[in-house]
């Protein structure tokens, strides 16, 4: 096995008098593609959150590529630039185009020249299939192509992780899989996943282990064949009963 | 289902309205009996308002009280050999907006626009002999500006931003001057007054409050808790002060505070306290727009890895700024009708020369001419600030996108 890139210990994270999170522990490998679910409230965008610091834990520790998250302003800026975020509600720029969307991030944080930066972000355009669009607002963009300038946003930065958190719950269902296929591509790529998702046909297709979040906490994590087939929680067996039976 | 056939004949053109003047008449005004009635009523009461208006300003209105005076109400006492440096502000001021029109509208027919709205502001500002002069020499001056930028628009374009940025700070040197016997000899500001004094007094509030007011307001949402609570002080101080009690401060009470020796010019007080008040407005008004920001927007660019001041200056200011436009340009509209303010401590803005002519026997009973001249040139600038402001606010495109 490689080395893990990603190490959470007992990991603590409250709202006022809520425990959000209640000591969760999980190791991530290099290029591993990791699917999160689980009921709403149970923590799990909460968890992949606290990994690129947007929310802070309060108990144990976090530590990614080698870097430990803690209060340093250094660090926590060292290891946002390793880790991409893509949102459910895309929070693209809408006041830049895309090209512009997709290029800040390289030019301010990874001070690249703006004609490396613009080249590699026509690159990543059309790897997500949408080079035409690069110099259009997001507002003019559907939802699915808007999500996948988000995607394309976060692979500028050309980190070593991506965070995905439900990508596709704000999408129309025809948009769906133009959004999935890019995942696809991109876990088939050997990058590093962790995505919070109920797209379980993606999970099935590309996960190398599914995570079962339920009152802040991992119940149950396997691959996917054992998490489907044969679940060894009940709480797992009863919620994948019913998102599977509709 | 639909061959394309019938979808083009589902197609309809949307119903068209076609009026004749009389037509229009009897949908708009003469609808039914009580729009019949109330049409007449309004119009028995314009005509009872206009008639004598009318009679009044062609027959007994004492109008040569205007062109009598009209240096004093467009300069003060400022000497008048050295008038030519004002006029020498407004050439570069053509120059400078000549250019900008050139590099960022380009269109000609908004060129041919600006080329007679220019002579119309100059005649406001004297209708003494040789003006014609001056206004040929704006005109040549803009158009060499718009012709500069179109020939070179690349080298043009930072020429333009540098030359706005020094316009300000060149023109309160021109009108100050410097020694003496130096070229530009030295104006005192007791002598600066009229629309002039005015007009400095609020671009000097408007230009210097807008930074002022933007930190301001990012530093209410500070997370430092010293800077937070310095900035919600002074603006909930100054919110809760009238603005003529500041002007009082500034020109009474400054000079106990001050080590002695130290005189700080009045004009420059007044700046100060226009500048000061208009800032922690302006704060609350940017709050406001930094507040409409959504959330994801500041973690999307956290994720991205940008710093704390990137963040806000390329992607939180932008935007707030762009949703406060309207608001904003309101309060410098406000801004530039409060400096009226600054008569009552005794400063010879507009107003200022108003009630000095007025006091002068020869006009006496002039009051009606004089404060119409005034709310004339006041709604003319304030109407033009919010005409450009509705012209940015299409051009960025607010609520578009």
């Amino acid at each position: 096995m490689s080395e893990p890139i990603i190490v959470c210990q007992d990991v603590h994270k409250w709202y006022g008098h809520f425990h959000a999170l209640r000591g969760v522990s999980m190791e991530v490998q290099k290029g591993e593609v990791i699917v999160i679910f689980g009921p709403s409230g149970s923590g799990k965008s909460t968890f992949i959150r606290t990994i690129n610091r947007l929310e802070e834990h309060q108990q144990g520790t976090i530590v990614v590529d080698g870097i430990e998250l803690s209060h340093d302003v250094r660090n926590i800026a060292a290891i946002r630039r390793e880790v991409g975020m893509v949102f459910q509600q895309f929070n693209l720029f809408p006041h830049l185009t895309v090209m512009q969307n997709i290029t800040l991030g390289p030019i301010q944080v990874r001070k690249w020249d703006k004609k490396k930066a613009e080249q590699i972000a026509m690159e990543l355009l059309t790897r997500v299939g949408i080079p035409e669009q690069a110099q259009k607002y997001p507002g003019q963009l559907s939802g699915g192509q808007q999500q996948r300038v988000a995607i394309a946003r976060a692979l500028a930065m050309q980190p070593k992780i991506m965070l995905f958190d439900e990508p596709t719950s704000a999408l129309d269902p025809e948009m769906i899989k133009e959004v999935l296929d890019v995942m696809t591509e991109l876990a088939k790529s050997g990058m590093t996943i962790l995505a919070v998702t109920h797209e379980m046909g993606f999970a099935r297709a590309v996960a190398d282990r599914m995570v079962f979040f339920d009152a802040g906490n991992i119940i149950e994590s396997g691959p996917p064949q054992q998490i489907f087939s044969n679940p060894q929680e009940e709480r797992t067996k009863l919620f994948l009963s019913q998102i599977l039976s509709h | 289902m639909t061959t394309s056939a019938s979808s083009r004949s589902d197609v309809l053109p949307p119903p068209s309205e076609r009026y004749t003047l009389l037509g229009w008449f009897r949908k708009n005004l003469f609808g039914s009996w009580l729009d019949a009635l109330l049409t007449l009523i309004a119009l028995a009461f314009a005509v009872a308002i206009l008639v004598p208006t009318v009679r009044w300003a062609t027959t007994s209105a004492r109008w040569e009280v205007i062109p009598n005076n009209v240096e004093l109400f467009m300069f003060g006492s400022y000497p008048r050999d050295q008038v030519w440096r004002l006029w020498l502000c407004l050439w570069l001021l053509a120059l400078v907006t000549g250019m900008l029109w050139g590099v960022y509208v380009r269109r000609r027919s908004f060129m041919s626009l600006f080329l007679i709205a220019l002579p119309v502001l100059g005649m406001l500002f004297t209708f003494a002999s040789g003006v014609w002069v001056h206004y040929a020499a704006m005109i040549v001056a803009g158009l060499a500006g718009w012709a500069l930028a179109r020939w070179r628009p690349r080298l043009m374009s930072s020429v333009a931003l540098v030359g706005t940025l020094l316009f300000f700070p060149l023109v309160i040197l021109i009108i100050r001057g410097f020694s003496e016997e130096s070229f530009l000899p030295g104006v005192a500001t007791n002598l600066w007054g009229g629309l002039m004094l005015s007009l400095l007094i609020s671009v000097v509030g408007i230009v210097f409050s807008f930074p002022f007011g933007v930190l301001l307001a990012l530093g209410r949402q500070s997370n430092l808790p010293a800077v937070r609570t310095l900035s919600i002080l002074y603006i909930e101080i100054i919110r809760g002060v009238p603005l003529i009690t500041l002007l009082f401060m500034g020109q009474v009470m400054l000079n106990f505070f001050l080590p002695s020796g130290i005189v700080v010019d009045r004009v420059i007080r007044a700046m100060v306290a226009v500048v000061m008040f208009a800032a922690a407005y302006l704060a609350e008004n940017v709050r406001g727009g930094l507040q409409a920001i959504p959330k994801g927007q500041y973690e999307a660019a956290d994720a991205v890895g940008l710093s704390g001041f990137h963040k806000m200056t390329f992607i939180i200011l932008p935007q707030a700024l762009r949703a406060v436009i309207p608001v904003l340009v309101g309060q410098f509209i406000g801004l530039f009708k409060d400096t009226t303010l600054v008569a009552l401590v005794g400063l010879l803005d507009l107003l200022g020369i108003a009630r000095g002519v007025l006091a002068n026997p020869a006009w006496i009973g002039t009051q009606l001419e004089v404060y119409l001249f005034l709310a004339f040139i006041y709604w003319i600038f304030s109407y033009a600030m919010s005409y450009a402001s509705r012209r940015l606010e299409v051009a960025l495109g607010v609520g578009e996108r």
